[in-house]
C-alpha cells in the first residue's frame, strides 16, 4: 500500500522537479506521445493476444431460467437465448454493473438464540456497486468535459455536459460536482481496501498503484482548476499543438502541477494495457457472459475438439457377451457355441 | 471416519485469517482436509500421464523429474486452448464481490477458499511468466514461480471448490472459478496427481458404462429388483427393457440412481412413471451412466465418457435421448455434449413428447430432453392423474443444484411439477436459491467419506438455510433434481438439520401418481406406511 503510494508521489515529485528544471518538453511532450502510442498499441495487443485462444466451450453462466416450456416464464435478462438478449444482457452488465449489484454480505453468527445453533445471515450489500458506479461514471464525464482542450470548437455538447455538471453554481470557477465525485468514489475504493479485512488481504501493490495514481490526477486536476490554477488559454494552445502533432512549449507558461498532471496522466495510459486495468475491453470478452444460453439448440464448435477415442460397443460386448446372453441382454453378434458351454 | 463436531463447534473453530501474506502461508495437508489418492494402476489403465504412487500428507510427491517443464508447458497449451482462462488470468481487479459467495470460504474460513484468491494461486504463476509488470516486479506485484509447495497448494485448493459457479454469477467480469478448477486439475493430473474418489468412477465408466462398474447382467438385475419393488408398492410391475432397438426414446441416468439409496426411489419413480405412459424406451447398460467424473478430470475425459451417449443412441436407432436427474450431467449435456461428440447421429430428431406432442425445440441440436421439462409438459397437459395428498406428510423444500441452475437455467420446471405433487412447498431464503442456490458442499468429485467434516463445513450454507425453512416453516424434506445430492445431502441433512429427508423430484411423482389398474397404496416407494391411509381401508387391501 505505502510501496503504491510513495511510488506515486515519487513520479509527481519527478513531473515538478523535471518540469522546473526546463524539462517541459520531455515531461508535456515525449511522454504524453510514449503513453498514447502504448495505450494503444498495448491495448490492441491485448485483445488480439486474447482473440487467438478460442472458446472452445460455450459456457455462459445462467443468471435465471433457461428458455424452456412455453408455460415457463423465460428470464430473458439474466440467460438470454439470442444474440439480440446477449447484447442486453451485456449492455446491463457493461453500462449497470449488473452482477455487481446482485452483491450480498454474509454473515456468520456463531451462536444464534433465535435458532439456537449457528446461523448463516445475507444482508444486501450495494456499496461497492454504488461506488465502482459512481467512480466509472464520474470518470467518464472527466474525461469528455477535457474534450474542451482537445476541440476547437468546442462542441456544444461538451458545454452541456459542463453545464449540468456546474449546476450547483457554486464558486468561480464554477465547482464541477463530477470532480468531487471522483475524488470521493476512489476515497471509498482505497478505504474499503485498508478497512474490509478480506479485501486488505487480497490486495496487491497492483491494486493500490492505480488507485492512488488516479487520486493524484483527481487532486492535481482539481488543484489547477481551484488553487494553483492553470493558465486555460495556454494550457489549450499546448494541447492542440500537440493534438495536430506540432508541439509547442516556448513562449507557453504552463506550471508545474500541470505537467504533474500531464505526467500523471501518461503515466496512467502506460500502466493500463499491462495491468488489471484491462478490464475494460476484457468484460466484452468475457464467454460467461456473452453468450447465449442456446446451446442445446446450437452446436458449438471447438476448433482443437480431438478425435473420438472411448471404449466402444463392439469391444464391451466382446467384453461382457457370455454374461449378457446369459442375462437375455439382446446382443449384436451371437456368443460362441464352444464358450458358452 | 473421524467423530465430527457439533455445527457450534465447528463454526467456532474456524481460524482467523492468518498474519502472513498468502504467498508465504502453505496448506497443512491434515487427515480429512484431502481426498485420498488415485491407484497407480488406475492410472496406467486409463493412460493418464506420469502415473506414480504417492501420499498427500507426505513431504515428498514422487513428482516426475521434469515436472516444472509439463507443468510450465501444460499451462501454456491451456492458455492457448482457453480464451476464457487468458481472460481470467488478465482481468480480475480482485474487488471481493465473490470471497463471501463461496461455500468453501464461509464454512473454513480459509482465505485461500476465496474464489478470487484461489485463482491468484494460478495467477501468481502467470505473472511471473506472461506478463511483462510479473516478470520485472515479481513478488512486489504478487508474481512467483513454480516449486513443489505451490504445486501441493494448487491441488489442495483445486480440490476445496466444487465447481458451482456461484462466484461467477456475483463477479462484475463472469470470472468463472469452475474455469479456473477444471484446468488447474487438469495441470495436477499431468504430473500425475489426481483422486481416487474421482478416477475410480473414471476408470469404471471407461470400462464398464458406468461409475459403480456394474457389469451389463447385474445392471439388468438391479433394475429388475427395483421394478419388483414398484410390484410390491403399486401392485403393478413396470416393464425393464433393455439394449433394445427401435425404440423412440433412450434413457440415461446416473448410476447412482441404481444402487444408492435414495437414488433408487427415484429410479423407482422414472420407472413407474414410464409404464404409467408405456413409454416407447429403452435403458442401455452399455451407457448406464448419465454423470460424468470425466468432467472432475479433463475436458478429453469428459468427451471420453459423454461419447457413449450418441454411440448408443446411433446403435439403438432412438429419436431422441431423455436425462434423468442429475447435475454435472447436465452441465457436461447442456454446454459441452455437442461440441464435444456432435453433431448429432442422423437418426435422430428433435424431440417431441410422444405424450403431449410438444415440441422440445430448445433441445433441437442436442436432442436430449431433462426430465423435469418432459414430466412438467405432461402435468402441463393434463396426462398425469396425481394425488398429491399422498404427499401430504412432507413438508418439502427444493435445492437447486449448481448445474442445471447456472450451467443450464432449469430453475421453474422442477418447482412446476412439486407444487402439482404436494401439497406443502416452501421456499429457502432466495439468496440461497435458484442462480443464487449454494452447493450440497461436495459436487465435483468431493462427495468421498474421507473429508466429512470438509464437507460439512462446506454444506454450511445449504444446511443453514435448510434448518432454517425447518424451524420456521416445518419443513421435514428436501427434493433435489441431482443424484449426488442424493447422496450428499443426508449426511448434510442428519448433521446441519437432523429429521429431513432428501430424495429426487420423480420419487414423489410417483408416490402421487395415480396409475391405471393399480393396488390401493398403503406405502410410499420407501415402502414406509403412509400416515394418512385409513387402518380398516389397508387392512381391506391386505386382506
Amino acid at each position: 500500500m505505502l510501496e503504491s503510494l510513495l511510488l506515486v508521489l515519487l513520479i509527481g515529485a519527478c513531473a515538478w522537479i523535471g518540469s522546473s528544471m526546463g524539462l517541459t518538453a520531455v515531461f508535456g511532450v515525449v511522454l504524453p506521445y510514449v503513453a498514447v502510442f502504448v495505450f494503444i498499441v498495448g491495448l490492441v495487443r491485448r485483445m488480439v493476444y486474447w482473440a487467438k485462444s478460442p472458446v472452445p466451450f460455450a459456457i455462459p453462466t445462467t443468471g435465471g431460467q433457461e428458455r424452456s416450456l412455453d408455460f415457463i416464464k423465460h428470464d430473458k435478462l439474466d440467460c438470454p437465448a439470442t444474440k439480440w438478449g446477449v447484447f442486453v444482457r451485456m449492455f446491463l452488465e457493461v453500462c449497470l454493473f449488473r452482477s455487481l449489484f446482485r452483491n450480498t454480505a454474509a454473515c456468520t453468527v456463531e451462536n444464534d438464540p433465535v435458532n439456537g445453533g449457528p446461523r448463516l445471515v445475507y444482508y444486501s450489500s450495494k456499496w461497492l456497486w454504488v461506488f465502482s458506479l459512481l467512480f466509472h461514471y464520474c470518470f467518464l464525464i472527466v474525461f469528455l468535459r477535457h474534450f474542451r482542450f482537445f476541440m476547437e470548437p468546442v462542441p456544444c455538447c461538451i458545454s452541456v455536459i459542463e453545464a449540468i455538471d456546474g449546476f450547483l453554481q457554486i464558486g468561480a470557477p464554477r465547482f464541477y460536482l463530477t470532480g468531487g465525485l471522483l475524488l470521493v468514489a476512489l476515497l471509498f475504493l482505497l478505504s474499503r481496501r485498508l478497512v474490509n479485512k478480506r479485501v486488505r488481504y487480497i490486495s496487491l501493490a497492483n491494486d493500490y498503484f492505480p488507485l492512488w495514481l488516479l487520486i493524484g490526477i483527481v487532486v492535481t486536476g482539481i488543484c489547477l482548476r481551484y488553487f494553483d490554477k492553470a493558465e486555460i488559454a495556454q494550457v489549450k494552445i499546448f494541447i492542440m499543438g500537440l493534438t495536430h502533432f506540432t508541439p509547442t512549449i516556448e513562449n507557453l507558461d504552463l506550471n508545474n502541477m500541470f505537467i504533474v498532471h500531464l505526467t500523471f496522466v501518461s503515466t496512467l495510459l502506460l500502466y493500463f494495457p499491462f495491468s488489471k486495468l484491462v478490464h475494460m475491453p476484457g468484460i466484452f470478452f468475457s464467454p460467461t457472459r456473452n453468450l447465449p444460453t442456446n446451446t442445446r439448440e446450437v452446436r458449438h464448435i471447438n476448433p482443437w475438439n480431438p478425435p473420438k477415442q472411448f471404449f466402444t460397443y463392439p469391444e464391451y460386448e466382446d467384453t461382457y457377451r457370455d454374461a449378457m446372453a446369459a442375462a437375455g441382454l439382446p446382443l449384436e453378434k451371437q456368443p460362441d457355441k464352444k464358450s458358452a458351454e | 471416519m473421524a467423530k465430527l463436531p457439533t455445527p457450534q463447534m465447528l463454526v467456532a473453530s474456524r481460524p482467523d485469517f492468518p498474519k502472513e501474506h498468502w504467498l508465504d502461508t502453505k496448506p497443512l495437508f491434515a487427515p480429512g482436509s484431502y481426498c485420498y489418492p488415485e491407484k497407480k494402476e488406475t492410472m496406467e489403465l486409463l493412460h493418464m500421464p506420469n502415473p506414480h504412487n504417492w501420499d498427500p500428507a507426505a513431504d515428498d510427491w514422487n513428482l516426475p523429474d521434469n515436472w516444472e517443464k509439463i507443468l510450465c508447458d501444460a499451462f501454456e497449451e491451456r492458455l492457448e486452448k482457453h480464451r476464457s482462462l487468458k481472460l481470467f488470468m488478465d482481468i480480475c481487479v480482485r474487488c471481493g464481490a465473490c470471497a463471501d459467495k463461496c461455500h468453501f470460504f464461509l464454512g473454513t474460513n480459509d482465505p485461500k477458499n476465496m474464489p478470487v484468491l484461489r485463482a491468484e494461486l494460478l495467477r501468481s504463476l502467470y505473472r511471473r511468466d506472461h506478463t511483462a509488470l510479473g516478470r520485472l516486479l515479481g513478488k512486489h506485484v504478487g508474481a512467483r514461480g513454480w516449486d513443489k509447495n505451490v504445486v501441493k497448494e494448487l491441488f489442495y485448493y483445486a480440490y476445496q471448490c466444487t465447481e458451482c459457479r456461484r462466484c461467477s454469477l456475483f463477479c462484475p467480469y463472469g470470472i468463472d472459478t469452475a474455469e479456473i478448477t477444471a484446468i488447474v486439475r487438469e495441470l495436477m493430473h499431468e504430473v500425475g496427481l489426481g483422486t481416487h474418489w474421482i478416477m475410480d468412477p473414471v476408470k469404471n465408466c471407461s470400462f464398464t458404462g458406468n461409475h459403480l462398474g456394474i457389469k451389463p447382467h447385474s445392471f439388468k438385475e438391479i433394475v429388475e429388483m427395483l421394478a419388483d419393488d414398484c410390484e410390491t408398492v403399486t401392485g403393478i410391475r413396470p416393464k425393464t427393457p433393455f439394449n433394445e432397438k427401435g425404440h423412440e426414446i433412450l434413457f440415461i441416468t446416473p448410476s447412482g440412481d441404481v444402487f444408492a439409496d435414495p437414488g433408487i426411489y427415484t429410479f423407482m419413480g422414472y420407472l413407474l412413471l414410464f409404464h404409467e405412459l408405456d413409454l416407447d424406451y429403452t435403458f442401455s447398460t452399455y451407457a448406464s451412466e448419465g454423470g460424468n467424473f470425466g468432467s472432475f478430470t479433463s475436458f478429453n475425459m469428459a468427451k471420453k465418457l459423454n461419447a457413449k451417449m450418441y454411440a448408443e443412441a446411433e446403435r439403438l436407432g432412438v429419436k431422441w435421448i431423455l436425462g434423468g436427474e442429475c447435475g454435472h450431467m447436465w452441465r457436461v449435456i447442456n454446454q459441452y455434449m455437442e461440441t464435444y461428440n456432435g453433431p448429432t447421429p442422423a437418426n435422430m430428431e428433435t424431440p417431441k413428447s410422444p405424450i403431449t406432442g410438444t415440441v422440445f425445440s430448445n433441445a433441437k441440436a442436442t436432442k436430449m430432453v431433462h426430465i423435469t421439462e418432459f414430466t412438467a409438459d405432461l402435468i402441463r397437459h393434463g396426462k398425469l392423474n396425481l394425488d398429491p395428498s399422498r404427499n401430504d406428510h412432507i413438508v418439502t423444500t427444493f435445492h437447486d443444484s449448481c448445474n442445471p441452475a447456472r450451467a443450464m437455467g432449469l430453475l421453474d420446471e422442477p418447482r412446476y411439477i412439486l407444487k402439482h405433487v404436494c401439497n406443502h412447498f416452501v421456499e429457502m431464503p432466495e439468496n440461497t436459491i435458484r442462480e443464487q442456490t449454494f452447493c450440497c458442499g461436495a459436487g465435483s468429485g468431493l462427495n468421498t467419506e474421507e473429508i466429512m467434516e470438509l464437507r460439512m463445513r462446506a454444506g454450511m450454507p445449504r444446511g443453514n438455510a435448510l434448518r432454517y425453512v425447518q424451524q420456521k416453516y416445518g419443513v421435514n424434506h428436501m427434493a433435489c433434481v441431482c443424484a449426488i445430492d442424493r447422496a450428499t445431502l443426508p449426511p448434510l441433512a442428519d448433521y446441519w438439520a437432523p429429521g429431513v429427508t432428501v430424495s429426487g423430484v420423480h420419487e414423489l411423482v410417483a408416490n402421487a401418481l395415480v396409475m391405471k389398474g393399480e393396488a390401493k397404496r398403503t406405502m410410499d416407494l420407501r415402502q414406509e406406511d403412509l400416515p394418512n391411509v385409513d387402518a380398516d381401508e389397508a387392512e381391506a387391501v391386505e386382506g
